[in-house]
């Protein structure tokens, strides 16, 4: 069963990344793409997207990056991680975007450029 | 997460919109760490005071904040992004960004922050007694308080941790409590280590290790060393704490750091041979490391620039003993309130590489201010780059 850390509803295609993702300095705060080369989403934009990663690593700032991407209209619509951290939980509560901690089979079932909805209120929360 | 009732209507927006935003920073963070309650907290410390990366987003959400809010436990906060007593002298830096810089020190400093804009709290202040519960976002200060400060925190986020801040408390997660599992055991393996091996260590221990790790095969190292460790942990994961450990005690999943393992991460951040600059101080100095820099530069002076890095607290002290003195007098700027990570005084269009022995200054030079970097020890530092 998934963890719901941020609640909320939305609907997106989704952009999944093994990397661990480290939000200051590998995420543009202001149009959400991606700029580190070592990231296989590297020059992917982040924008309306439902983001599925591993987890955030690095500076505890990156919160302050996920809330500057809501402000600039470029942040996903919702994250669905593996692993729950303290910078994309504060970061994504702040900001208001629903975010999920899925179990192991639910992560390796979530496919790049498939469309999901994600609703904490509803019995499935992944569909 | 059970909350008080008390919670519940902070929670739900009964005492304000300040509140109620910090709150839901609290829960979603205890969910986060499976904690089933909110502890409080003693002492705060901020990040997120760098207009470099907070950014104008950042600078209105503090602007409106510190109209209503107000921390309400001792709370300090990291560097911002230059000293303001030395600006004047670093013409490639915008009206703009010291005008935005200035917005941002000044809501804190309007919620009630004590303006230390240090990410060394621990060489400023006596930490309080023996597990004392604090919430610390600095990533380095965090590894220090809950490995050789006695204290308990969590690796905060810069939202959780002014959550605490404005609140007076924090989950109850693991990190916070006596019973943590056994972690993975790093062996080290490297001979002598110098501070910059320790940075390394710290590194790669952030790399592999989960929440906390053991260390064994290294003697109770000195301060340096040990506040190298705290930075380069701080950097490459999520690992908040260590312990040093006996090697005969450890029993649960171990992993060498030998020579092999230590090159890899040398290369990983070590992009040149030779810097345009210098800068000490990732994290700042202590008084202990003013004093030991002003003895070794004795009779020398730099060949090139060198950049210093102490908090303005320590850097009042060094001056007042004169240890400023010699280091001035070789040459060395001290800057104070900013720090070598994601400071933009190095101007990239006149530097293109710069000499530390910082890993964690190497990391952000590197993939933030986009320079070469040429890692070395402080005495290879002093033995190459003076005269």
């Amino acid at each position: 069963m998934s963890k719901v850390i941020v609640q909320g509803k939305a609907e997106g295609t989704i952009l999944k990344t093994s990397n661990p993702i480290n939000f200051l300095g590998a995420v543009d705060k202001q149009t959400g793409v991606i700029r580190d080369k070592k990231y296989d989403i590297y020059e992917k934009s982040i924008k309306d997207i439902v983001l599925v990663f591993p987890h955030g690593i690095g500076s505890s700032v990156g919160a302050y990056t996920i809330y500057s991407l809501k402000s600039h209209q470029s942040a996903p619509v919702a994250m669905i991680c593996q692993k729950a951290d303290l910078t994309v939980a504060s970061g994504c509560a702040l900001a208001n975007i629903p975010m999920i901690v899925a179990t192991e089979e639910e992560f390796d079932s979530l496919n790049n450029g498939n469309y999901i909805t994600v609703d904490t209120e509803s019995e499935k929360i992944l569909n | 997460m059970e909350l008080t009732p008390e919670e519940e209507a902070s929670l739900n927006g009964e005492h304000g919109e300040t509140l109620e935003t910090a709150y839901r920073i609290l829960v979603a963070t205890g969910e986060a760490t499976n904690a089933e309650r909110l502890v409080p907290i003693q002492w705060a410390h901020l990040s997120g005071v760098n207009y470099n990366t907070i950014g104008d987003a950042g600078e209105e959400f503090l602007r409106e904040l510190s109209k209503d809010a107000h921390v309400k436990v001792k709370t300090t906060v990291n560097p911002m992004g230059f000293d303001f007593d030395h600006i004047s002298e670093f013409k490639h830096i915008d009206d703009e960004f010291v005008r935005k810089q200035a917005s941002i020190r000044d809501s804190y400093i309007k919620m009630g922050v004590d303006p230390t804009f240090s990410c060394t709290p621990y060489d400023i202040f006596d930490l309080p007694e023996k597990n004392t519960q604090v919430s610390f976002a600095e990533s380095n200060a965090a590894i220090f308080a809950n490995s050789l400060g006695d204290l308990k925190t969590n690796k905060e986020s810069a939202f959780s941790a002014l959550a605490s801040a404005i609140t007076g408390k924090s989950p109850y997660s693991d990190l916070r409590k006596d019973d943590t599992p056994t972690p993975l055991t790093i062996r080290m393996k490297v001979d002598n280590p110098n501070e910059l091996d320790f940075g390394m260590l710290g590194f790669f221990a952030g790399k592999v290790g989960d929440t906390a790790v053991n260390i064994s095969g290294v003697s109770q190292p000195n301060r340096r060393s040990c506040k190298a460790m705290c930075g380069g942990m701080g950097t490459s994961g999520t690992c908040a704490k260590f312990q040093f450990v006996n090697s005969d005690e450890d029993t649960g999943e171990k992993v060498d750091f030998g020579k092999e393992e230590m090159n890899e991460i040398f290369d990983e951040l070590n992009t040149t041979d030779k810097g345009d600059l210098i800068t000490l101080g990732s994290p700042q100095l202590s008084l202990e490391e003013l004093s030991d820099l002003s003895k070794m530069l004795k009779g020398r002076s730099f060949k090139k620039r060198c950049m210093i890095f102490c908090s303005r607290a320590i850097q009042n002290q060094a001056r007042s003993l004169d240890y400023t003195n010699e280091i001035e007098r070789a040459g060395g700027e001290i800057l104070s309130d900013c720090c070598t990570c994601l400071t933009p005084l190095i101007d990239t269009n006149e530097t293109d590489s710069v000499t530390t022995n910082s890993i964690k200054g190497a990391y952000y030079l590197k993939n933030s201010t986009g320079v070469a970097v040429n890692l070395k020890p402080l005495s290879k530092i002093i033995e190459d780059e003076t005269k």
